[in-house]
Parts: C-alpha cells; sequence; structure tokens
C-alpha cells in the first residue's frame, strides 16, 4: 500500500509530465501548420510535372526506345526500399506505421525469392527495421540537422538513388512515406518509382483532338531530361508529406498523453483524499477509545 | 497597349509568379525565345540563365532561373525550375564571396562526398555568374 507521501508525489510526476506533453503538443501544432503550407506551396510544381510527364509518357507508350526510367531494365529480381520517416519518436504509430508497410512488402519480396536493399531516410526507420532486415540496409541518410526539408536534400537522395540505377543495382524501386490526410489520419503509403508509372485522369475528356505540342529539343530528349527530375520531386514531395503527417500524428498522440495524465491525476487524487480521510478517521477512533478506557 | 495572358514561375518549394503578363523571353535550351500571346503549343527546357518578363506597364523584370522547362500551353506560359531568383537579389559582391568560398570548400574536402557537395555548389554557383554577365 503506497503511503500518502508516495501518493503526493505520484501525483506531482504525473502533472509534470502532463505539462511537458501538453507543452509537445502546442509545438507540434505550431510546427505543422509550417509543415502544412510548405506541403502546399510545393504541389502546383509536382502537378504540372506529373501533367506534362503523362502527356509526354503516352506518346512514348509501347515503344522500343522509351528511357529506361519509364520501362524498366526489362526484370525485376533486385528492389530498392526508400523508406523515409522521422528523426525523432513520440508520435503514435507514425513511424511504426511506415516501418511495418516496408517490412511487409520486404517480406513477400523475399518470400519470392527476390533480392532487396533497403534505404532508410531518417533514424527512426532504420531503428524499426535494423532488427528483421538489418542486413538488407545498404545506407542511411541522416536529415536530423536539417530543419526544414529543401528541394536540395531531396535531390541528394534522388540523385543517390539515380547512380545507383545507373550502375545497375536494382531494377524497381519504391518510396515509403506517409500520407498526410487529417491531423489525426495519416496514411502510409509505397509508391512506385522507377520504373515511372503514371495515373491517367480518366475524367479528363480524351475524346477531342489533341492538341500537337512543339518540342525543342526533340521529345526524346526532354523525357530523357524529366524522367530523373521527377524522382527528385517526387522524394521532396515524400518528404514534405512525411514532415505534416509527423507533426499530425505527434499531435494527436500528445493531446492523448495529456489527457490520459489528467485522468490519472483525477484518480491518484480521489485515491489520496480517500486515504487521508482513512487516516483522520483511524486516528480519531483510536483518541477516542483510549479516552474511554480511562 | 500589348494584350497579357497568363505566366506563371514555379519552382519546387512554391510558386513564385503567377500573373498577367505581356511578355517573357525564356532562356531555352536551343537558344532564347520569346512569348507573347497566343503563342503556339511549345514545351522547351531551359538553360541556366536568365528569364526577363515584361508586364503591363512594359517594365521588365529579371530572373535567373536553372534547371527546368518551359511549357507553353493555351492557358499560358508555365516555367517550372528547380532554382529561380529575382536578379535584384543577387549581389555581385556576394556571389564572387560565395564562390570564393565554395571553391575553398572544394579544395579543403576531405571525403568523396563533401567534395562533391561542394563542388555541386559551385557549379550552381558559377552558373549564376555567367548569367549575370550577359546582362
Amino acid at each position: 500500500m503506497p503511503s500518502l507521501k508516495d501518493l503526493r508525489n505520484r501525483i506531482a510526476s504525473v502533472k509534470a509530465t502532463q505539462k511537458i506533453t501538453k507543452a509537445m503538443q502546442m509545438v507540434a501544432a505550431a510546427k505543422l501548420r509550417r509543415a502544412q503550407e510548405a506541403a502546399e506551396a510545393a504541389r502546383p510544381y509536382a502537378e504540372r510535372m506529373g501533367a506534362v510527364l503523362t502527356n509526354l509518357a503516352e506518346a512514348f507508350e509501347g515503344r522500343d526506345d522509351a528511357p529506361k526510367l519509364m520501362s524498366g531494365t526489362g526484370s525485376d529480381q533486385v528492389h530498392l526500399l526508400v523508406v523515409a520517416t522521422a528523426e525523432r519518436g513520440l508520435c503514435g504509430g507514425f513511424n511504426t506505421n511506415i516501418a511495418k508497410l516496408a517490412r511487409e512488402k520486404a517480406r513477400s519480396l523475399i518470400a519470392d525469392g527476390k533480392t532487396v536493399k533497403i534505404i532508410c531516410v531518417g533514424k527512426k526507420g532504420f531503428d524499426a527495421l535494423k532488427r528483421e532486415l538489418g542486413q538488407h540496409v545498404i545506407k542511411t541518410i541522416d536529415l536530423r540537422s536539417v530543419k526544414n526539408v529543401g528541394f536540395v536534400n531531396a535531390d541528394e537522395i534522388g540523385k543517390e538513388v539515380l547512380s545507383m540505377f545507373a550502375d545497375g543495382e536494382f531494377d524497381v524501386c519504391t518510396l515509403f512515406y506517409s500520407t498526410f490526410r487529417s491531423v489525426i489520419a495519416q496514411e502510409p503509403t509505397a509508391k512506385q518509382l522507377i520504373p515511372a508509372s503514371f495515373e491517367t485522369d480518366e475524367t479528363e475528356d480524351r475524346s477531342g483532338a489533341q492538341p500537337v505540342y512543339e518540342y525543342e529539343p526533340d521529345e526524346a530528349e526532354i523525357l530523357e531530361d524529366l524522367l530523373p527530375r521527377n524522382i527528385s520531386v517526387q522524394i521532396f514531395r515524400a518528404l514534405l508529406e512525411n514532415a505534416a503527417s509527423e507533426q499530425g500524428a505527434r499531435m494527436s498522440a500528445m493531446d492523448n498523453a495529456t489527457r490520459n495524465a489528467g485522468d490519472m491525476i483525477d484518480k491518484l487524487t480521489i485515491n489520496y483524499n480517500r486515504r487521508r480521510q482513512a487516516q483522520i478517521t483511524t486516528e480519531l477512533i483510536e483518541i477516542i477509545s483510549g479516552a474511554e478506557a480511562l | 497597349m500589348a494584350e497579357l495572358f497568363q505566366f506563371e514561375l514555379v519552382s519546387p518549394e512554391r510558386q513564385l509568379l503567377s500573373e498577367q503578363v505581356a511578355e517573357v523571353v525564356v532562356p531555352g535550351a536551343e537558344g532564347e525565345f520569346g512569348v507573347l500571346k497566343d503563342h503556339s503549343l511549345f514545351m522547351s527546357s531551359i538553360a541556366p540563365g536568365i528569364l526577363k518578363v515584361r508586364n503591363e506597364g512594359d517594365s521588365w523584370t529579371e530572373y535567373f532561373v536553372r534547371g527546368g522547362f518551359a511549357d507553353v500551353s493555351a492557358d499560358g506560359l508555365t516555367v517550372l525550375a528547380e532554382q529561380a531568383v529575382p536578379v535584384s537579389e543577387i549581389s555581385r559582391e556576394q556571389l564572387d564571396l560565395a564562390i570564393k568560398n565554395a571553391e575553398e570548400d572544394a579544395a579543403d574536402a576531405k571525403d568523396d562526398m563533401t567534395r562533391q557537395k561542394a563542388d555541386r555548389t559551385l557549379r550552381r554557383l558559377k552558373d549564376v555568374a555567367e548569367a549575370l554577365k550577359q546582362v
């Protein structure tokens, strides 16, 4: 049975924890707004890029001279998984969910007899994957020193991936990150980067005559130039989505923690008051029965 | 009065410009080209250089752009550039200083990674300097 003093200490400690979680929640809320703005500011570029590429890709559909980045190497033996997670914990299931998705994919690939290589962006992903898949991780990229993710960071990762592809170190590249749906909903997502996949907009009216574009230099060269760029843009977008998701996840996790701490304080206080009352009663009974005995 | 069309200048980080303009001169990979209203559909990758924008009041604004492409569609002109900075924000002295620093970084680099990085920065800065000289 804890003594009154123990209970008092316990309450004080939970209160201190509650203050910390509350502060973390507010910091996450402020950061979330900024991350969301950054993600929104980057959207036009990615969207335009996607639209232009889709147009170009259609022209190349089924042609033999299509760039390798689009058509693939013709085999799918070696898979590269780029797992983008956060650098910090305490953000609910955010890191775990991304890692879980990546792990399932890796497992099924290995079961099919494929070779799996993993690049971890962010420390937490590596922490989560290293026990089971540690020997597959070929590289970890640390963004801890980077305060706000810039295009430069994404570009470096992109160049890395491209140079590996040029050296023939993998056939298929998949990017894992978390899509930001709302503050309470983040969705772990797997996106295939190489060979590039394009979602064609079905709602768009394609029945009319397509306008004829003039290209300079010619289509092939532009496509050749755009595809590597697109990799960096996709990674950049994933990193921004991740940043927003992380803050969102942390915000709701810390909100829960604050609420739980409040419940705990209430319970402990009731317990404390009850024990105090009981102690007073016992003392009184002792005094009264002592007086009666005289 | 020149006829206006929609022009958008977008970098991966943000949209720099979205407005009605009279004329834009783009440093294309195979030479500069000017765009006026109702230009035919055209797409070109861009070379590092100066992009000039003439607005309604016939005054020119200049931007340094690097890496990307220009897309002339029926709705107007969109330039997607990996890097885009208003020329007025670049000063010669700062640029020279930055180039010097980058050169030192490249010389001092101990491992391949940092050297590559420094080289890349240096190349970027030199592109800017080159483009500014032509103005």
